[in-house]
């Protein structure tokens, strides 16, 4: 098996796509002869060619429009949205389109689209390089959404996306590209090659869509995330010596909601970790199913930690960023004696 | 003729290793384009939209119809805001690369743009710049030190450390927040000047968009209201040839003019040479006239040649010629004029040097000042309490108290 960090992982599974199945074409701003701001699609266009790989014009509503045309007639497009944050401009098409194709039309049209796009915070990018606005898209019927949190799933994910007859929104934590990060700032940044999850299969493999991953078995504590909170939480269970199991979720919608509430079930208690906003986020829908599935067995509330209700400021990234000491306050207070 | 239909993939004229070739711009002689008067009806007018107004031509004089004639003494001063523009610009690159502000964006080789429009219009005319238009904000008379501030997210920034890099204000001086979400400010722009015209107001509205971004929707919106409704209102569309990696053909420069869009919707379109200050003067104060006499909007092309990278994330020998900029057929903006002040305005060599000797001390002067108020690294920092303010008006219960849930998490660690 080879190393990868999340870039090379995830351009793996589009060069492995592009070369099975001639459907599949990239497209999207600066992706093509340049490789992508952040280097995911680099070389594939030299590859398969320019009829394969598309630079596109900076328009996101264009993107995602023209892409549903090209699914309609055959192809399987992966778009490129450069940053979350100027996903908006293609919020019509994939809301009202998109996500709505096969129903409106009894499953005679459907629009098998994939929208990959980096998200979340920590690397100085301030209000608008910094967004996980995930939570609006899960709120959209019709549309699944993906958010892997390591290399080997980021791969097989993205490939179970590309074959999917839906469309997907894959968000990819850019913080994440070069190396998990724990939230913990002062420390040196750390390669992927130095964690399990950046030995990648050099060919196809998928992962599944709507199948949480366990990543720590634990009897403590439910810690229930997705993205780059689950490397945070993770070590803020780890240092305040609880023993918790953690569940990365990977895919938001199809939600694996059996694994979340058998291990609630078994711990009693839990704390849902996410990097978006707070308020109408998707943890409020995970504190929900638990609250209607797992009552009875609840020893203490259920305690969010996501960000502030603001917009990312560009000089208090840390403060707003949810940090190892914020999941710290919530697992004290999911860990008090019922 | 082709059986089938193929894919068109817009050719980009020079990649790295390439020799430069602008062989595929439409050039016109310097005072060759005709200028009609401001009352003309944009379907009367449609080859302005086409021809390339020029004044100075290669030996540094002024010719033709669209000379607006500056004296020395105001020359002067669109020289000094040039060269101030450039000599801030490679300073706060520089102090991007020693660790001192995050990020930066340079406007080298687009100073004339920005300058030269902002001198042509009024006080009392609302700008909704881009990221790349420092010059607007120089014009206007914003201090350095405050947009150093903003630079450093410190103590004084008028953004309260909410934005990158760049994305400056100014209330007083009537330029809008610059959003980093492209081409918004265009429509924007648009509804301010619905607005003067609907309270009855002489001001006018001035917006900037790049041709990449042009692309977007919103600009095709701001076309529309404009039309519709005749705004005063001038659009300007700055074609730098570059969009990051992308080439000026992927956002519809290949087939067609970006100033060609002004007639399809029935706006005046003025494709100028963006590096001749004259001209650019020239077309803006046409464009300016128009909109305060009831003529409507116009839309201005102005054709330059972003020099520097995309911003001090992007390396341009990844995706472009090398030594392009110094091939490219309009020349440099400040050097033009120079040249034209030296033959005709008393300017000289050692004047210049002079001045721009001046203008690197007012700039590590103010370096000096801004950097009192903090840096990145070091120096008092802006109070993490104030990422609350300002979502609202008035601060909601749910705020409150994540404010105070920060300000424990800070004391806990
Ligand atoms: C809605 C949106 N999409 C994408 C981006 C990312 N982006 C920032 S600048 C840029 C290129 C813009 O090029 P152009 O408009 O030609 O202006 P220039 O930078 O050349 O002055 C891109 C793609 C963005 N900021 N906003």
């Amino acid at each position: 098996m080879a190393q990868m960090n999340m870039i090379q992982a995830l351009n793996s599974a589009m060069d492995v796509m592009l070369g099975r199945d001639p459907a599949v074409v990239l497209m999207g701003e600066d992706i093509g002869y340049f490789g992508g701001v952040f280097r995911v699609t680099e070389g594939l266009q030299r590859k398969y060619g320019e009829h394969r790989v598309l630079d596109t014009p900076i328009a996101e509503g264009g993107i995602v429009g023209a892409a549903i045309g090209m699914a309609v007639n055959g192809l399987r497009p992966v778009a490129e949205i450069q940053f979350a944050d100027y996903i908006y401009p293609g919020f019509d098409q994939i809301a009202s389109e998109l996500a709505r194709l096969r129903y409106r039309s009894a499953g005679d049209f459907f629009a098998p689209v994939t929208i990959r796009t980096p998200c979340g915070g920590g690397i100085r990018g301030g209000q608008t390089h910094s967004q996980s606005p995930e939570g609006i898209f899960t709120h959209v019927c019709g549309i699944k959404v993906v958010m892997p949190s390591n290399p080997f799933d980021a791969k097989g994910l993205l490939i179970t996306a590309i074959e999917d007859d839906d469309p997907v929104i894959f968000f990819e934590p850019k913080r994440l590209y070069n190396g998990p990060f724990d939230g913990d700032t002062n420390r040196p940044a750390v390669p992927w090659s130095t964690h399990k999850k950046g030995e990648v299969p050099a060919g196809h493999y998928t992962v599944p869509l709507g199948k949480a991953d366990i990543v720590r078995a634990g009897k403590d504590l439910t810690i229930i995330s997705y993205g780059t909170m689950v490397h945070v939480a993770a070590a803020a269970a780890a240092a305040q010596g609880i023993d918790a199991e953690i569940i990365d979720l990977r895919s938001l919608v199809p939600l694996d909601a059996d694994s979340i509430c058998s291990s609630v079930k078994k711990t009693g208690r839990c704390v849902v970790a996410h990097e978006a906003t707070r308020f109408s986020g998707f943890g409020a829908e995970i504190v929900s199913i638990i609250q209607e599935e797992c009552f009875w067995d609840l020893l203490a509330p259920i305690q969010r930690v996501a960000g502030w209700d603001t917009p990312y400021p560009h000089a208090f990234e840390w403060e707003y960023f949810p940090s190892q000491a914020r999941v710290a306050a919530a697992l004290k207070v999911a860990m008090e004696p019922a | 003729m082709q059986r089938r239909s193929r894919l068109h993939v817009p050719p980009t004229p020079a990649r790295p290793g390439e020799a430069p070739d602008f062989s595929y711009l439409q050039l016109s002689e310097a005072g060759a384009v005709r200028r009609p008067d401001v009352s003309a009806r944009a379907r009367e007018i449609g080859f302005l939209s086409l021809e390339l107004v020029r004044v100075l031509d290669d030996k540094h004089e002024a010719r033709g119809p669209w000379d607006p004639h500056l004296d020395a003494a105001e020359l002067e001063i669109g020289l000094r805001h040039m060269l101030l523009t450039r000599i801030f610009d490679e300073r706060m690159q520089r102090t991007q690369r020693a660790g001192k502000i995050s990020f930066y964006m340079r406007s080298l080789g687009d100073e004339a743009v920005a300058v030269a429009q902002c001198m042509a219009l009024r006080p009392g005319d609302m700008l909704f710049p881009s990221y790349r238009n420092q010059g607007l904000h120089i014009v206007r008379g914003i201090p350095l030190v405050d947009m150093m501030c903003q630079l450093l997210s410190n103590t004084r920034d008028m953004c309260k450390g909410r934005q990158l890099p760049v994305m400056y204000h100014s209330a007083a001086g009537r330029l809008f927040s610059i959003s980093g979400n492209l081409g918004t400010q265009f429509p924007q722009a648009v509804g301010w000047a619905m607005a003067a015209a609907i309270k009855g107001e002489d001001h006018l509205a001035a917006s900037w968009i790049g041709e990449g971004a042009s692309a977007e929707a919103d600009f095709h919106h701001a076309l529309l209201f404009a039309a519709v409704y005749q705004a005063p209102v001038i659009l300007n569309v700055v074609n730098n040839q570059w969009a990051i990696s992308t080439f000026q053909g992927y956002a519809g420069g290949e087939q067609r003019s970006f100033a060609a869009r002004g007639p399809g919707y029935g706006i005046a379109g003025v494709r100028v040479d963006g590096n001749d200050f004259l001209a650019v003067h020239a077309v803006t104060q046409w464009a300016a006239q128009r909109a305060r006499t009831g003529a409507g909007p116009t839309l201005i092309e102005l054709v330059t040649y972003r020099a520097a990278a995309h911003s001090t994330s992007d390396d341009p020998a990844r995706y472009r010629a090398k030594d392009d900029y110094a091939h490219w057929p309009l020349g440099d903006p400040i050097e033009r004029l120079k040249q034209h002040l030296i033959k005709h305005g008393g300017w000289s060599e050692e004047r210049h040097r002079a001045l721009a000797a001046e203008l690197e001390s007012l700039v590590a002067a103010s370096w000096k000042e801004a950097a009192t108020y903090g840096t990145l690294t070091e120096g008092p920092r802006l109070d993490p309490d104030l990422m609350f303010e300002d979502v609202f008006k008035e601060m909601p219960l749910n705020l409150q108290r994540q404010r105070e849930a920060m300000r424990a998490e800070r004391n806990s660690k």
